[in-house]
């Protein structure tokens, strides 16, 4: 079993919070996302887990075992660094077999885990190459066996795709995830892309400014975000500023049935509006259109200017400049110390109770 | 609405490639800039190299009267000549290598500690560079005076070393400084303690700076003479110092030009050793490029 606790972990630096207190508990054989933009906090949490940061408060237990203040080599984790952080000067089998040497292992098991190693992350016959004669995927395939060959606990993986093609991440990502459940070790992978994290993890924890925002896994997070932020973060969102009153919201020109007063933000995912004939207070004027491939996206803006998007279906063309009309699905209101309300069309019911009704 | 434009007829590329090749622009500028640095580098070493094997060469002629090894197997059977190329060796040994011992570590304190008055001692080291630095040397042999070393092998070496701070601390710190963390990090993580991780990570990463360095700090060393004459007379006579004494006492400026030569031979293949096997970037990251 490896499991990894955080209890009530913070990190300042200096004046600046890192990372607010918080607890997370990531259980044996998952793999966890920690998903936010640029300063969130996610990579300064995978190093307070990985040793290489000491927490300013609480605690993080691997296994039930107390290891907030080990060092990061005596800690049962290996992280795959975002630059690969392979040693140029020695080879492929002398950066995958480094780890092995240091726990004394007979030369002979040495080069059978290695050889299994390479072989399990797809470089068979690349252990004499030196890491500067592979390319960036093979590198970081590299970095990957070196950290696994030890057989660790607890996996780290810390942006590993991002300085790779779009082809080439999305290919090895899939095969981390293969690897990780073949093995069934417990992994904590950090990306500020959101399509990375939706597609590999059990778990996603959605960090902003050294919060964390919501836990949960990746399809409930897409449909039932927690905060406005997390609703804007994850997929694509026409986020708009509005007014609850007289049980409907008004956001841009765009009046729709809410609960509750006072200032609120609305928020509509492209794939819940449809095309419609043009109809009263729910027109908008189409800016452009943009093509996919598999859908259209519909670029429009509102009666005060407010852009709003619109996907669809590939047979429908619309011209720039052409009003139409629009019909709203479901949204989500977002009001200030309130828990989300959502709603559908065709009951206007909260969508909550519609699902579990 | 796009264009289609036809496409060329086979092999016509080739010659429309040709053809901008050959109307590229000549760099008139570059041109006379490496004229100009073949001219003041090259020309005095190929005309001292030149009149090392000149028996006779008198003016107007361009090229020797006549040429000979005379003059080498003259100051090669000099005793004090083999001497004082062995003395040399030892003294710029030495020096090199106690400056490695005291510079390196105090390099890599600069390069990754944060501890009170760093920047500041960090100028104080390369300080010494700044004052006139015969003045630094008079300075200095008064105190040697007093302490008997005068006209020792040590003294010497003592005065070389404060020659080498510049180079032995600035390199390095750069060469430490240019290690990626987070390779170290990578080490701890599979298991190494501190010691391993600068052994076995940051030493053999920041090696070929290191050596460039050390290769400088050798030469350097090598053809120091003003410290050396000052502290090192009468008794400590290094091989630049038998030069000097060649050129300015003898009539026949052939000696000076075969010490020059016999000097300048083997350090110009060092140098060029080790800019192959180090690579030219050592160099470069090593004085910040």
């Amino acid at each position: 079993m490896a499991q990894v606790r955080l209890s009530g972990i913070a990190k300042a630096f200096g004046k600046v919070t890192a990372l607010d207190a918080m607890d997370l508990v990531i259980e044996d054989g998952e793999l966890v996302c920690l998903l936010g933009p640029s300063g969130s906090g996610k990579s300064t949490l995978l190093r307070l887990i990985g040793g290489f940061e000491t927490p300013s408060e609480g605690t993080i237990a691997i296994d039930g075992v107390d290891v907030t203040r080990l060092p990061p080599e005596r800690r049962p984790t290996a992280m795959v660094f975002q630059s690969h952080a392979l040693w140029s000067h020695m080879t492929v089998h002398g950066n995958i077999a480094f780890g092995l040497k240091l726990r004394r292992l007979p030369r002979a098991e040495i080069r059978e885990r290695v050889e299994r190693v390479l072989d399990l992350v797809g470089l068979s016959g690349y252990g004499a190459r030196l890491p500067s004669q592979l390319s960036g995927g093979q590198q970081q395939r590299v970095a990957l066996a070196r950290s696994l060959v030890i057989e660790p606990k607890i996996l780290l993986l810390d942006e590993p795709f991002a300085s790779l093609d779009q082809h080439l991440r999305e290919r090895l990502r899939d095969e981390v995830r293969d690897i990780q459940q073949r093995l069934g070790i417990t992994a904590v992978f950090v990306t500020h892309g959101q399509d990375e994290a939706l597609a590999i993890s059990d778990r996603i924890v959605v960090l902003a400014d050294g919060r964390m925002q919501q836990v949960g896994r990746p399809g409930e997070i897409y449909a039932e975000p927690k905060t406005a932020f997390v609703a804007g973060f994850i997929g694509a969102m026409n986020m708009l500023d509005g007014t609850l009153a007289d049980g409907e919201i008004a956001a841009g020109g765009l009046k729709l049935p809410a609960e509750g007063s006072g200032p609120a933000r609305l928020a509509i995912r492209p794939e819940d509006i449809a095309l419609s004939e043009p109809e009263e207070g729910r027109m908008v004027t189409v800016r452009r259109m943009i093509d996919f491939g598999s859908h259209v996206v519909v670029d429009s803006t509102l009666a005060d200017g407010t852009h709003l998007r619109v996907q669809t279906d590939k047979a429908v063309r619309v011209e720039a400049g052409e009003r139409v009309g629009i019909r709203v699905e479901r949204w989500t209101v977002f009001a200030e110390g309130e828990e989300p309300r959502r709603y559908r069309s065709d009951t206007v019911r909260s969508f909550r109770d519609v699902r579990y009704a | 609405m796009t264009d289609l434009a036809t496409l060329p007829p086979s092999g016509a590329l080739q010659a429309q490639q040709k053809r901008v090749r050959r109307r590229a622009p000549v760099d008139w500028t570059g041109f006379a800039f490496l004229i100009g640095l073949a001219v003041v580098i090259l020309l005095p070493l190929v005309v001292t190299a030149v009149w090392a094997f000149a028996e006779v060469w008198r003016f107007p002629a361009i090229l020797p009267q006549r040429v000979g090894l005379g003059y080498w197997q003259e100051t090669l059977s000099r005793q004090d000549v083999w001497q004082a190329l062995w003395l040399s060796l030892r003294i710029t040994t030495t020096v090199t290598v106690i400056s490695a011992v005291i510079c390196f570590p105090a390099a890599y304190a600069f390069a990754r500690l944060d501890f009170p008055g760093r920047n500041m001692l960090f100028l104080a080291f390369l300080s010494v560079q700044a004052f006139p630095k015969f003045g630094l040397i008079i300075a200095t042999a008064t105190i040697f005076l007093t302490l008997n070393l005068i006209g020792t092998f040590w003294g010497v070496v003592l005065i070389q070393l404060v020659g080498t701070l510049l180079y032995m601390i600035w390199i390095p710190v750069s060469a430490f400084q240019g290690v990626d963390r987070r390779l170290e990090e990578a080490a701890r993580d599979v298991g190494a303690g501190p010691m391993r991780v600068f052994w076995s990570i940051t030493l053999p990463q920041a090696l070929p700076t290191l050596a460039a360095a050390i290769l400088i700090t050798f030469v350097n060393t090598f053809y120091e003479t003003d410290a050396a004459w000052l502290i090192g007379l009468p008794n400590v006579r290094t091989m630049p110092m038998v030069m000097i004494a060649f050129i300015n006492n003898a009539l026949e400026v052939q000696y000076g030009a075969v010490l020059f030569v016999f000097l300048w031979v083997p350090s110009f293949l060092l140098m060029l050793a080790a800019r192959r096997v180090m690579g030219a970037d050592a160099f470069a990251k090593g004085l910040g490029g």
